[in-house]
């Protein structure tokens, strides 16, 4: 197989939080079209990672971040990168399904559509979506309700539908079943498998053996420093630092 | 070794005097509140009443003579002055108050609202008649002398800025309840927007909104009810302001078509005429007048606080 | 790019609307000090006023009517407020307890000149005369609603464990509230109190016919009397320039009367937090 180009390249990255060091000297690369698991106790640094890669941990009052991390080769703090349309090409998907209350179910999944002004048959792309995100069966009749109107496993496959809509390049998602139960989780999962032949993913997960059947790499994080980072059947069965063989047989976290 | 002590002389069941009369105080206190409720409405009736039976209801809201040599009492020109004012009130403080409510919650730091919060408090507290102070020697001449002429060059076409520009008058009264009721509705707005979820701005924010997309998508649509809710408030306090307007209405009980001309309002008659009120008919139209301001405020009043109360619980209407 | 037009463009149109507010303020408090100043003089605070045509004199019954009608409305409302706030927080939680604090809070929005008409057919009528007891009732049924609300949620604010405490020693329930759970809400309570006693002093509305307005001293509860605020009226509203002077300066005095309240309680509820 021909080697892919590198979708994320991180060189020491660097992120604080007014005067605590959340991510120390950061390093790691994330091919195109695969996934990345970033595992790791909770507070080591998981989510501040994530939210670098799309210029969100900038928007936290008292934040401030260092190093490169680049996007198909280019800066994401270079000059004439606009944080706004960075997003539209890497999108987020957040612990916590936080669909707008006050939209439908349709309106939401166009939501980001409508924001940057993208044109296109809305429809067909909702129920695309919908589908992608294994929601669109349980909806299809009821697109106009309020999107309060579903469960907690719904509105965060609402949300990734969401996220889809607007088509972006990579997805991250920041422990996106640790709200679900195991039914709406196995579909999360699913989903991301198949999502992987044409993104690029990086999720954070609590969980270990998701992070075992999902990824195609992990990334063990601890005390905001990245302490091993390899192809996922490697760092499972055989970690290289003790520290990772610790945390992946549960000697701690 | 001795028995130990018998309880014998633990309280008596019975809850003892002290208790049951510092019980009836408080309750006998509490109900005072309700007291003075049914009393202001009472005496409203009473004194207003007479008016009300001569004239008839429907004759005293829409007579716009008020006439009090003869005893012609109608209350038009005040309810017209009366909602003039208000309105131009809400529509010149509703955006600044909105515009510095999200100012303050979503642009600047957290420093700069703590910082802004306390002249917002100051001008809150300055007295009502303070204020008409101001309007009287400097918002009139301002207005009389530059901003009703600009006014009257731009847009003279309309009969709203038509006419002699004497800075009295609804317009005047206008702007300074705007300046009164802005601290009001920027304090209730700020409250409502700062219980928006961060989550869903940063919903917004990840799909790649800018800040203010962000803020039209995510933030306003669930503070609506509350945003509704901090305008209706703000304008029962105009509707209730006497003072100021007082002091820069012109006292004329007409109903004219422009902005620019004197009128009047329900509080400024009450407050003008009621002290010399001559005989007991003319009393009693200027209370019936505050029986009227007292309906509609109360009623506006009810209403705003159960919509700012549903937004806060948030917005669990179905978006049909 | 149109969509960072815009953004940028909200963003100022905001910023706008701060520079808006503060204008009106800023020009308010400069106005009151500069113009207002230079008529401040000893003789201004002690003298009474000079009759039409004269200079000088001064707001001294003024002010000392409007610490006196305040004073009246403080011993009507302060503990008809306190004692309604202590009563909707210990035994509020029933019907009858809601709609007290639900009337308690439209109370509160009722129009101040609506309350002194009250005040004039309950005490002005029957005693055919105009007097400073009219005026500190009307200013009292104004305090009574916001010290309620506010004494009810500084008394809910005390914990819970220092009440049974108390109890679990064998207080008695009366004593419990006073010495305990007032005491510790004591400081919050001054300060609304304070804040409560500072609206009160700017208002006009509900004095001008009630207490009216006086030319010379008075301390008989039973005649009408000066105040600040009503004087400030009658000054800035006549046509002639010199009392449109004092007027400015007794605004001063009034704002500076106000503050002081106002700083007052602030300092006070800061101070006490422990």
């Amino acid at each position: 197989m021909i080697a892919a180009a590198n979708k994320i390249d991180v060189h020491a990255l660097n992120a604080w939080f007014k005067s605590n060091h959340a991510l120390r000297d950061v390093s790691l690369s994330v091919p195109e079209r695969t996934v990345l698991a970033i595992i790791g106790p909770s507070g080591c640094g998981k989510s501040t990672f994530v939210r670098c890669l799309n210029r969100m941990h900038e928007l936290i009052p008292g934040a401030r971040q260092a190093g490169k991390v680049l996007v198909d080769g280019q800066d994401l703090h270079a000059g004439g990168v606009d944080p706004v349309t960075l997003r539209r090409r890497v999108g987020m998907v957040f612990q916590r399904a936080n669909p707008f209350p006050t939209m439908s179910i349709y309106d939401n999944v166009v939501a980001g559509l409508r924001l940057n002004g993208i044109k296109g048959d809305y429809p067909a792309l909702v129920e695309k979506t919908l589908r992608q995100a294994a929601l669109w069966d349980e909806v299809k009749d009821r697109l106009q309700h309020s999107a309060l109107s579903l469960s907690g496993g719904q509105q965060q496959r609402l949300c990734i539908a969401r996220a889809l809509a607007i088509e972006p390049e990579v997805l991250l998602m920041d422990e996106p079943a640790s709200a679900l139960d195991p039914i709406a989780t196995a579909k999360i999962e699913e989903l991301i498998r198949e999502l992987a032949e044409s993104l690029t993913i990086v999720i954070v997960t609590h969980n270990m053996q998701q992070a075992a059947r999902v990824s195609d790499a992990t990334a063990f994080f601890y005390m905001g420093e990245l302490i091993e980072h390899g192809p996922t059947e490697q760092i499972f069965t055989n970690p290289k630092e003790p520290r990772t063989e610790d945390y992946v047989t549960g000697k701690f976290g | 070794m001795s028995a130990p002590p018998r309880l014998q002389e633990a309280q008596p069941r019975r809850v003892n005097l002290p208790d049951r009369a510092w019980t009836v105080v408080l309750t006998v206190l509490g109900l005072a509140v309700l007291g003075v409720a049914a009393i202001i409405i009472a005496e409203l009736l009473r004194i207003g009443g007479p008016a009300l039976r001569h004239t008839g209801l429907v004759a005293f809201v829409t007579t716009s003579i008020w006439d009090v040599t003869r005893d012609v009492f109608g209350a038009a020109p005040f309810i017209y002055g009366t909602l003039v004012t208000s309105i131009v009130a809400l529509l010149i403080a509703l955006p600044v108050s909105l515009g510095l409510a999200l100012f303050l919650t979503e642009m600047a730091p957290a420093s700069v609202r703590s910082i802004v919060s306390f002249p917002i408090a100051l001008l809150a507290g300055i007295p009502s008649v303070v204020h008409g102070l101001w309007g009287l020697f400097v918002l009139v001449p301002i207005l009389r002398h530059l901003i009703e002429p600009l006014l009257a060059n731009t847009l003279g076409f309309l009969p709203l800025f038509q006419g002699p520009q004497i800075g009295l008058g609804y317009l005047a009264a206008g702007v300074i309840l705007a300046v009164m009721i802005l601290p009001t509705i920027t304090s209730i707005a700020i409250e409502v927007l700062q219980t928006v979820p961060g989550s869903l701005r940063e919903a917004a924010l990840a799909l790649g909104a800018t800040r203010w997309e962000a803020i039209r998508t995510a933030v306003l649509p669930y503070a609506r009810a509350g945003i509704v809710g901090a305008s209706m408030l703000g304008l029962g306090r105009a509707l209730g302001e006497t003072m100021a307007v007082t002091m820069v209405i012109g006292n004329s009980p007409t109903i004219r078509a422009s902005l620019f001309a004197p009128g009047y309002t329900l509080p400024a008659v009450i407050a003008n005429e009621f002290a010399e009120a001559s005989g007991e008919m003319h009393t009693s139209a200027l209370a019936a007048l505050g029986l009227l301001l007292f309906a509609v405020t109360v009623g506006l009043n009810i209403a705003a606080r159960l919509l700012v109360r549903m937004s806060r619980r948030g917005p669990a209407r179905v978006a049909a | 790019m149109k969509r960072r037009f815009i953004n940028g463009l909200m963003t100022a149109l905001c910023g706008l609307a701060l520079l808006l507010a503060l204008v009106p303020l800023v020009s308010l408090l400069w106005l009151v000090i500069s113009h207002g100043f230079k008529g401040l003089s000893w003789d201004f605070f002690t003298q009474l006023p000079a009759p039409v045509g004269e200079t000088g004199g001064g707001v001294a019954n003024a002010i000392a009517g409007t610490l006196y009608i305040v004073g009246i409305a403080c011993l009507i409302g302060v503990p008809l407020g306190v004692g309604a706030g202590v009563f909707l927080a210990e035994r509020g939680d029933t019907p009858v307890g809601d709609a007290i604090r639900f009337t308690a809070e439209v109370l509160s929005g009722v129009p101040s000149i609506v309350v002194g008409i009250v005040a004039y057919g309950l005490v002005v009528l029957p005693m055919r005369r105009f007097s400073a007891l009219a005026g500190g009732v009307a200013l009292a049924v104004l305090m009574v609603p916001t010290l309620a609300r506010s004494t009810e949620e500084l008394v809910r604010l005390v914990p819970g464990a220092l009440r049974e405490a108390s109890l679990a020693l064998g207080v008695p329930q009366w004593r419990t509230s006073l010495r305990v759970v007032l005491r510790t809400a004591l400081g919050g309570i001054m300060t609304a109190i304070l804040l409560g006693v500072a609206r009160a002093a700017g208002e006009t509305a509900p004095l001008l016919f009630t207490a009216l307005n006086n030319q010379y001293w008075n301390w008989r509860a039973d005649q009408p009397t000066a105040s600040l605020t009503v004087q400030i009226f009658n000054y800035a509203v006549s046509p002639y320039q010199d009392w449109h002077d004092k007027a400015w300066s007794a605004a001063l005095v009034l704002l500076l009367l106000v503050g002081t309240l106002s700083l007052g309680g602030r300092l006070l509820s800061r101070s006490r937090v422990r």
